[in-house]
């Protein structure tokens, strides 16, 4: 296993939205305007990279040596949480720019079940901490891609006559599955 | 009469998932046949009603200005609680739902009750309020698990329904079918709502 394969695993093979439905969520929510699904992304890949980092120290420094396995959802999502809000107000104080940019897909994170689903899924893979990084930015980076081609659609699609009821969720859902039906292409591109 | 009004606004008008939209992830994920569907909507149930109950009952104890860390920490408390059960008696069930069990705790639903409902109305009230839209949400489950299982893999409750060499559309067990089936299901229950 190295870090090219890892990438495009992640990032494309196995899209942690369009293939393992981490982060509907903001998918759907956040995806009408392009800057913002770009903005969005953004946040993603740093909090991502963070809470990984931090949960990987936790899982091994803390709650192996204690034998409190079964408390890991517990204090995952506390520490996500939890960081999302330094994260929040060192930003606010030392890079305002940046906290304009990003600060108010911040707290909409915290209840992102991709960040969440990743520091799992890399305990449960067992990476070691290079890997689990590696992991966790292309699952990002994944997630930012797939967000990004969404937006591109839907900006368009404001130019259409869609029927009323299927306006909303039912037609970015359908979008939706069309886009992973094209991501499915990318199965085999490379073995595991 | 407010019990049961409480008690059946999530089965349709009020569904979770069909109408709020709330809990996509884990609907999308863990459908692909309709006793998956109705295992983790139970998960769910439980983990809502137990929270819902809690909140409730700890509503004039916990700060306003904490209040959302500690209902995280109720939620993610009876999650661990439904993780071991689910481990220790039933483990295929476990094993095909895997890492969504735990992401139960950041199911914007559970926490939306918890904000928007239980730490405003009585312990009875909240009860049935979770108990509601919890088998709201497995009634949406067990819907989307069925249509994907029939059209996917030919089986209801792993009971063949078309002969074994038969032709399915696989593609309904797959991620994209996922997508589409909930896509119209929601278009349906759109057309049809409005005579409920």
């Amino acid at each position: 296993m190295d870090v090219l394969s890892i990438f495009i695993y992640a990032v494309l093979i196995n899209n942690v939205v369009l293939s393992q439905f981490l982060g509907i969520c903001p998918f759907l929510g956040v995806s009408q305007r392009l800057s913002t699904s770009i903005g969005m992304g953004a946040a993603v890949i740093f909090v991502m990279t963070l809470a990984n980092f931090v949960t990987y120290f936790i899982y091994y420094f803390i709650l192996t040596p204690l034998e409190l396995h079964f408390m890991q959802t517990i204090t995952f999502i506390l520490v996500i949480a939890s960081l999302v809000q330094i994260v929040e107000i060192i930003m606010k104080k030392v890079s305002p720019p940046l906290y304009r940019a990003l600060g108010i897909y911040l707290p909409l994170i915290t209840t992102n079940c991709a960040v969440l689903g990743t520091a799992i899924l890399s305990i449960l893979k067992s990476f070691n901490l290079f890997y689990s990084l590696i992991y966790a930015v292309s699952t990002a980076i994944g997630f930012t891609l797939a967000l990004i081609i969404m937006a591109g659609i839907r900006e368009q699609l404001e130019l259409v006559g869609i029927p009323k009821k299927l306006q909303g969720f039912p037609i970015t859902l359908i979008l939706a599955g069309l886009i992973s039906l094209a991501f499915m292409g990318f199965a085999g591109l490379i073995k595991l | 009469m407010k019990i049961k009004k409480e008690f059946t606004k999530g089965f349709i008008k009020e569904n979770p998932l069909l109408i709020l939209g709330l809990g996509m992830c884990p609907s999308l994920a863990v459908t692909t046949s309709a006793i998956n569907g109705i295992g983790m909507g139970i998960a769910t149930t439980f983990v809502l009603t137990m929270s819902n109950l809690l909140v409730s009952l700890l509503k004039n104890f916990i700060p306003n200005k904490v209040r959302i860390p500690s209902f995280i920490v109720i939620i993610a408390t009876f999650v661990t609680v439904v993780d071991l059960l689910m481990k220790a008696f039933t483990p295929s069930l476990y094993e095909a739902l895997g890492i969504f069990i735990p992401l139960i705790v950041v199911n914007c639903m559970v926490l939306g009750r918890a904000e928007a409902f239980a730490q405003k109305n009585n312990i009875i009230l909240s009860f049935f309020d979770g108990l509601g839209m919890g088998l709201g949400f497995t009634l949406a489950l067990f819907t989307i698990g069925s249509i994907r299982e029939i059209l996917g893999n030919g089986t209801f409750f792993n009971l063949q329904l078309l002969s074994s060499n038969a032709k399915t559309l696989l593609l309904f067990i797959m991620p994209p079918g996922a997508f589409i089936t909930l896509g119209y299901l929601i278009f349906i229950i759109n057309l049809i709502k409005e005579k409920f």
